[in-house]
Order: structure tokens, then sequence, then C-alpha cells
């Protein structure tokens, strides 16, 4: 049967990153480029495990590399103000296209069996990643929410002139919120190769950055019910697991597309809703 | 001209550093690219087949955005448009003319693309579903329905690997030479390249669809439903993209297999961007990638991974433009 730790292990990357990017949607910055940032953090955490043989290590670095891309995207979309949608998109195809590269250099066009050093675990099959990924919702849905920081970000979402009113600098609101963002979606590209999947292939990560920008929509943009949304796609994606071993007679594909689907009728469901930041999507026009 | 000479110079420039991004040696792989590009006549093929399909779905992610809508599921709408090709032919097959069987497998991409495209367009104006998200969700349930496809109901009778039936010869798109891939879809997406030109710029409809993308308020204020207009949009950009699905069944393939995508309907995408989504500019970028994707088959000498290079190219390509945009924005002090 499906056990809870199952579900989460499967959610964690989606949550990771649903997590990151609603404090990234508070402040008005949709990222596109959250898929490619997940895969660079996989492909990172993938070479830097194998390389020190240490799973936190090749966390750590992991995470970095989505902080790193998402810098990219920050000055993209923030700073120079380009469409979110396009720069995102350009940063997942080049992202594809370069761990995709550098993956097949050095391991083969097929891609030979790699197997990453696993994660030490706990009683009933924990491990800290997974204590990390609640802790860190708490700790953003308390950051939004309960400070200073979270009220100026989410001014940046809402109403960006009232936080260049108030002496604050709305791109610096962005910046930090999008960092955190490509932390967070670090993380979880980090985990799913390490904690999930155990291996790399550059179409690993299959939407999951996607997953996580509709999982912030249904849980209405507060990182908790991001990290229970996410949690659902997890329980459907080892509900897929478990009846391609039980169902053989249903057809493997239809199964692999129901975590898709599942998510499609979420947003069919949630629609767009009262709780969306106003300035979602739309770049700063005003000076700083 | 001058913008022409400053883009082939950015491309050369963003070849050399995707290169030295993915570790090959410069001059060497800049031959190999040329040489695979434009060698033989059989590379001359190659490039032109792989940009037909570049082409079409960029001219389909061009109309949607012009209006405003980012449609990111042309490579969904491609596959469910060859899916729905390849449902007509299984149909068929046996007793229908070759001309008309073509035609009639044609029409049934460009409806399935459509019909595909119009799930995405639905859901965003009835439910306000974030179209960037459903169109790539429907990516991937598009390939996973082609992967049912070909490996149930349409699949080869007495077969148990995942493909559907070979064509009749007759069925398929006209080819000038047996040596080359080269077919008549070519010269088609050309046609079509400058019917949606004619449409964009010189029709009722298209002043409407660039108003909406410009500014759907204005639209709005003449009494115009923007909504519907960007509806038709989609069902014309799903229409594009799922007829460079049926033109590649019908050109190249011949049958479908579970490896049928080959990305085309996303790496659409960018062709669309760097051709200013312009019906001109696209069949010229369209032709740029068109000859990059034939020209690295070559690279795999280099050790593998040369098939991704085109998406290292593509990413910095868009990168590049944006980067332009910005320096002229700067210079003419638009911060509006």
């Amino acid at each position: 049967m499906i056990d809870l730790i199952s579900i989460l292990r499967y959610a964690a990357p989606i949550g990771f990153a649903t997590v990151g990017e609603t404090a990234g949607q508070r402040a008005g910055v949709i990222n596109i480029g959250l898929e490619g940032t997940m895969l660079t953090s996989a492909f990172i955490a993938m070479k830097v495990s194998i390389g020190s043989g240490n799973p936190w290590l090749g966390l750590f670095c992991g995470a970095l590399a989505g902080l790193v891309v998402s810098i990219a995207s920050g000055v993209l979309t923030i700073r120079m103000r380009q469409d979110q949608v396009v720069v995102g998109t350009a940063l997942n195809l080049l992202t594809f296209g370069l761990c995709g590269m550098l993956f097949e250099k050095s391991n083969g066009a097929t891609g030979e069996l790699l197997s990453l050093p696993p994660l030490p675990r706990m009683a009933g099959g924990f491990d800290w990643a997974l204590v990390l990924l609640i802790v860190m919702a708490i700790l953003t849905g308390l950051a939004l929410f309960r400070t200073d920081w979270g009220l100026r970000v989410r001014a940046a979402g809402e109403y960006p002139a009232s936080l260049e009113a108030a002496g604050y600098s709305v791109m610096r609101t962005r910046l930090e919120s999008t960092l955190l963002s490509g932390l967070m979606a670090g993380m979880g590209g980090a985990y799913y190769a390490i904690g999930v999947a155990g291996s790399f292939a550059p179409d690993m990560i299959s939407g999951r950055g996607f997953m996580a920008i509709a999982m912030v929509t249904f849980a209405r943009w507060k990182p908790f019910w991001g990290l229970a949304a996410a949690c659902l796609v997890g329980y459907f994606e080892s509900l897929q697991y478990q009846l391609q071993m039980t169902h053989q007679e249903i057809p493997k594909s239809l199964l692999i597309a129901l975590p898709y689907a599942a998510t499609l009728l979420v947003l069919v469901f949630s629609g767009k809703g009262a709780n969306a930041p106003a300035a979602l999507g739309e770049p700063n026009k005003g000076m700083r | 001209m001058k913008s022409t000479i400053l883009a082939g110079t950015g491309l050369i420039l963003i070849l050399i550093f995707g290169l030295l991004l993915g570790g090959v040696p410069i001059i060497e792989g800049m031959k190999l690219l040329a040489e695979g590009a434009f060698g033989d006549r059989f590379a001359v093929s190659q490039s032109l087949v792989r940009a037909t399909p570049l082409v079409l779905a960029g001219l389909g992610v061009s109309v949607a955005w012009k209006a405003g809508v980012f449609n990111i599921g042309g490579e969904g709408q491609l596959l469910v448009g060859a899916l729905l090709g390849a449902t007509v032919a299984k149909a068929i097959i046996g007793f229908a003319i070759p001309l008309v069987a073509t035609v009639a497998i044609l029409m049934g991409s460009v409806l399935g693309g459509a019909a595909w495209a119009s799930v995405a367009a639905w859901l965003s104006i009835k439910r306000g579903v974030n179209l960037v998200i459903s169109t790539i969700l429907l990516n991937f349930i598009g390939l996973q329905l082609l992967v049912f496809g070909v490996d149930g109901p349409l699949r080869r009778a007495g077969q148990s690997a995942p493909m559907t039936d070979q064509l009749p010869d007759a069925w398929m798109l006209w080819k000038p030479s047996r040596q080359t891939d080269l077919h008549a879809g070519v010269i088609l997406a050309v046609i079509v390249a400058v019917v949606v030109g004619l449409f964009l710029f010189r029709s009722r409809g298209g002043y409407l669809l660039r108003a909406t993308g410009a500014n759907p308020r204005f639209v709005r204020a003449n009494r115009f439903n923007a909504e519907a207009i960007q509806f038709r949009a989609m069902l014309l950009s799903g229409a594009l993209c799922g007829l460079a699905g049926g033109v590649q069944y019908l050109g190249i393939n011949g049958q479908l297999t579970s490896s049928f995508s080959q990305q085309y309907g996303f790496l659409a995408i960018p062709v669309a961007l760097v051709g200013g989504l312009h019906p001109g500019g696209v069949l010229g970028s369209g032709l740029f990638f068109g000859a990059l994707f034939a020209g690295t088959s070559n690279l795999s000498r280099f050790g593998g991974g040369g098939s991704y290079f085109v998406y290292i190219v593509q990413g910095l390509a868009v990168l590049a433009l944006l980067g332009h945009r910005y320096f002229r924005e700067q210079r003419e002090g638009v911060s509006e």
C-alpha cells in the first residue's frame, strides 16, 4: 500500500520548489525557469555527491546551483525588466541543453547506470531533508506573514508603488524572494536526484517545476498549503507507480500521464481566485 | 540590412560561445556543423527538411504570442495533430485514393492540433487557468496520449512493437528525389508563411489579433470581444502546430512510433522569438535552426551530447535577444 513517507518523499522535490516559489510569487515574480533550475541542481548534486561520496554536500551544492540560476533569472526579469515567460523559457532551454550535453559527454549517450550515495534514513524511512522541508514550509509562512520582510514581499507583489512610497526598493525585495525561490527549487532538484531517483537523466525533472508553479496557485499562495498540495501530486505519483505494478492491464502511458492530468484538473477547479498577488507577472515600472 | 548583419554576427558569436560551453574545439566544431548543414546535397536537404516543422510550428507560436497568448504547448499540439492524422489514416487505409488521403490526413492533424490548443484556451478563458502552465501540462499529457495510441488502438496489426502502420508511398508527400529526404512540405511551409503573413498584416482579422496582443483594452473599448479573438488565435496556433506534426508524419516518418517527438514544437518557441514573431523572420530563423539541427548530427564525433547543442544555442539566442532589447530600451529611455 501507499504509505505516508513515500508520498512525502515523492512530494518533496515539488514541495521544496512550491514553498520557495510561493515566496517568489508573493513578490510578483513567476519563475517559469523553475524547471531548468531544478534540473541544474539535480545535475550538480549528482556530480558533487558522486565525486565526494557525500550526499549532504551534494544537496548543499545543488541548492547553491539553484541559487545561481535564480540570480540569472532575477537579473533578467527584475533588474532588466524582461518578460518573465520569455526569460524562463530561455533558461529552461539553456540549462536543459547544457546539462544534457555535459552529462552525455561524461556518461555516454545511453548514460551508464548511476547510483548516487543515499541519504542516511532515520526510523520509519524519514530523512533529515524531509524534516528540513517541513521546517522550511513553516518558516517561509512565518516569514511571509509575521515579519516586516514578509510585508515588504507581499507589497511588492500586490502594489509595488506602495513599497516604493514607503522608501523600500521593489527591485531588491523581489530579488530577495526570487533568490529564496531558486535556493528552494535547487533543494528540490537535488533531493530528487539524491533522495528519490538515486540517479540522473537529462529529462528526469519532466515537468515538476511547472507542477510546482501550478501548486502555488492551488495552495492560494500559502507556503504550508503549498506543501500539502505538493503531497497531493506526490500521492498521484506513488499511486501511479503502485498501479503500474498491481494493474498491468492499464496502459503504462496513461498512468504516467496521471499526475499531469491531476495537476491540470486541480487547476481547473481552483481557478484564479482572489488571493493572487495583484501585480503577479508584471515587471515593475517604477524607478528602483 | 544593418539589423540582419547584427543578427548574423550575433548568431555566429553565440555558436562559438555554445561550442565553448559544450567543450567542443571551436574551429573544427564550426567546420563540422557547416558540413552537416550545407556540405552536400543530402546535408542541404536535411537542413530544409528539419526547418520545415520548425517553421510551421514557429508560425503557430507566433500567431498566439502576437495575440498576447503565451502558447508553450506547440509540442503537445504537434503530437496530438500527428496522432489524429494517423487515426484518420487508419480509418481510411485500404480504400482511399492517394491525393485525397494525403489531404484528409493533413486535415486530421490540423484539427487535432486545434482541438488540443482549444482545451488550454477554454480553460484559460472560462476557468482562469494560467495558459503557460496548462499548455506545458498538456505537452506531457499529449506525449503520453501518443504513446498510448501507437502502443494501443493504432498499433500495426500483428505487431508487438509500438508503431503504427507504414503509410503507402503514394500517400506520402511528394519527393523530388529518392536520394534525399526533401519533400513537398518544404514548399508548403513557405506558402503557409506567406498566407499567415498576409493574414496578420493585410486582413481585418489579423489587425484585430495584433491589436489584442498589443492592447486588449483598446480592442474591448471598440466593442470587440478580446477573449474570442484570443481563443481564435489559439485555435489557429494549434492548427499550425498540428500541421507541422502532420507534415512530419507524411513527409518523413510515414508511421508513428513512441519516439516520434523530436521536440520540434518546443524548439519552435525560440524560432518564433528569434524570428521576431514575424512570418518572414520565422522563415529565416527556422532555416537557421533547421541547419543547426542537421549540423549537430556531426558533433557526436566529440563525444556524445551533440543533440543537446541546439537547445544551448537556442537558449543563448533568446537571452541575447533579451539583452539586445534591454539595451535598446535603455538607449531610447523607455521605462514604460
